[in-house]
């Protein structure tokens, strides 16, 4: 079967919107166009049954109740307002009682930006924050947590899936340490939910974000679990205004982006475990080829503890942007830093001690609802042709094929 | 990113990709300079090696590249520029002029500066192998 270019392995970055979500969505636009919080009309009614029924299809993906979800704009402003939220409402003592820690707060370096900076604000205001190192596997386990924790931590954050890399935290098992301690758990759920079973009871989750545009929903639309029983979990608002949302969360809702995100959920709920396995077995093939048919290639993260949908592999020698440019047929992201202006590669693959000349090479190809086999096919051996195309060019090549350490080598930085 | 309709070509068909050798072999060979610049954690390593004959000619010129593809481009077009001429003149050889040739964006500019980097290092070692010109050797070292 012909494969049309380009392909798209980057469904870590956006997923595209499933056509069935779209035709959901579109009667949301021109004919029950209503605000939600219009309680007096037809209109209004009829956008509050949406919103209702779409409340019942995420609350139902994860196992919890409706009213336990907390619409947003997606995973950045609900990772926002889950850590500020509780870090604030929970918070020791009053803000500017110079010297007191406010309270300590538990996260880990390879976080997303989402996460880590709104910890780092919380730092200016007073709170305590340990980042974790994760180790060489990039997973976080109970213990790491356990060996951290103080009396006075009020909240850890902590994601279920890795963006980059694809590790899998120890999550049940952390939320179970917090709820043993009576600290708050909040878990960046972005690439897990609708991929993996999730259920918050059984799980010990008090706080999770996830959003629509990574489950096939479109962009603009996220949400946010908020424990109700057991313990009931109050956040302050960071977005004041008409109440909405039980006053977590104001401004009127976006109605037809929340009614996709619902249907969206609906369709996970029903293809979660066959997908899963599909994409798994794709992704297992991608990184045993490359294997098999390069040398130096390293894939990055557990062996095992990983999402079915991302694969980050680094090819050693090679820098990320030039091999993105050899593939550019496919669409992919890379852990290099010329894509980011800065001169850092990804912090990611750093906090995991990826060595910096492999953190430059790395790729990370993101699986979806739509990759096919002979997709993946045909970039294995684009990838190939690619890598041993630079490889004739590359001086630190030459290097390794003489046997002499790159890295131990002096070199003259800029 | 977009790159310049030359930058690909120089990508695609990269001029005077190689070596005269290990590095162990041209580090013995007096007729030959090289050049290695740039690190690995900065994303951008590259090497330059000059064959250049008594009457101070470069013969011949071959580069290595690890980096992106502005970078490979910006090394393989020094590698065209400085064949056949007198070390002097290839010293002449500014990074600009490798920026307009290849129209390389603001974030790119550091690829040309390692360029001209890496001829002023291949010259400098060439002079150094042969104990010539102290003091250009000296500048040339300054530079880093």
């Amino acid at each position: 079967m012909a494969v049309k270019l380009p392909i798209y392995l980057d469904n870590a970055a956006t997923t595209r919107t499933d056509p069935r979500v779209v035709e959901a969505m579109l009667p949301y636009f021109t004919e029950k166009f209503g605000n939600s919080a219009s309680r007096n009309h037809k209109f209004g009614w009829e956008a509050e049954d949406g919103i209702d029924l779409a409340r019942e299809q995420a609350a139902a993906l994860i196992g919890a109740s409706p009213k336990e979800i907390v619409w947003t704009s997606g995973s950045t402003e609900s990772n926002n307002l889950a850590i500020k939220g509780a870090a604030r409402m929970y918070a020791k003592h009053p803000e500017g009682t110079t010297g007191v820690c406010r309270g300590h707060i538990i996260t880990a370096l390879h976080e997303h930006k989402a996460v880590l900076d709104p910890c780092k604000r919380l730092q200016n205001e007073g709170f305590e924050v340990t980042f974790l190192e994760p180790p060489a596997d990039g997973v976080i386990t109970r213990e790491m947590v356990a060996a951290v924790m103080r009396d006075d931590t009020i909240l850890v954050s902590l994601m279920w899936g890795n963006n980059e890399i694809g590790t899998i935290n120890e999550v049940p098992e952390i939320g179970a340490l917090c709820h043993e301690r009576g600290v708050i758990f909040h878990t960046d759920a972005t690439q897990w939910v609708g991929k993996m079973p999730t259920d918050v009871e059984r799980d010990h989750i008090d706080l999770m974000s996830w959003s629509g545009h990574k489950m096939y929903a479109p962009k603009g639309v996220g949400a946010l679990y908020v424990r109700r029983r057991n313990p009931r979990v109050r956040l302050e608002a960071i977005q004041d205004g008409g109440g909405h949302e039980r006053g977590m969360r104001s401004g009127t809702l976006n109605v037809t982006g929340i009614v996709g995100f619902g249907k969206a959920c609906e369709l996970a709920m029903h293809e979660m475990d066959s997908e899963r396995e599909r994409l798994l077995t794709l992704r297992r093939k991608f990184e045993r080829e490359l294997s098999e048919r390069l040398e130096v290639v390293q894939v990055n993260g557990h062996a095992e503890r990983r999402l079915p949908h991302i694969a980050n592999i680094s090819f050693g020698f090679v820098e990320g942007e030039s091999l993105l440019m050899g593939i550019k047929e496919i669409a992919c992201s890379s852990g290099s830093a010329c894509t980011s202006a800065s001169l850092e590669p990804s912090y990611v693959l750093k906090s995991l001690g990826v060595g910096d000349e492999l953190a430059h090479s790395s790729l990370r190809l993101s699986l979806g609802r739509w990759s096919t086999e002979e997709e993946v096919d045909y970039a294995i051996q684009a990838i190939v042709k690619a890598v041993n195309h630079l490889r004739t060019m590359s001086p630190l090549w030459d290097l390794h094929k003489e046997g002499i350490d790159v890295s131990k080598i002096e070199w003259q930085t800029h | 990113m977009a790159y310049s309709d030359k930058v690909i070509d120089h990508y695609q068909n990269p001029r005077n990709v190689g070596s005269f050798g290990t590095s162990k072999e041209v580090a013995q060979r007096k007729d030959v300079g090289v050049g290695i610049v740039g690190a690995p954690e900065c994303g951008d390593v590259m090497q330059l090696q000059l064959r250049i004959n008594e009457q101070g000619v470069i013969e011949d010129a071959k580069f290595k590249c690890f980096g992106c593809g502005s970078a490979i481009a910006s090394s393989s077009l020094a590698t065209e520029w400085i064949k056949g001429k007198s070390v002097d003149e290839a010293l002449t050889i500014k990074n600009t002029q490798i920026v307009e040739e290849l129209s390389l964006p603001p974030v790119k500019i550091h690829c040309s500066v390692l360029a001209e980097d890496s001829i002023r290092s291949a010259i400098a070692d060439y002079k150094k192998k042969n104990g010539l010109g102290a003091e250009q050797v000296a500048e040339a070292a300054a530079h880093h």
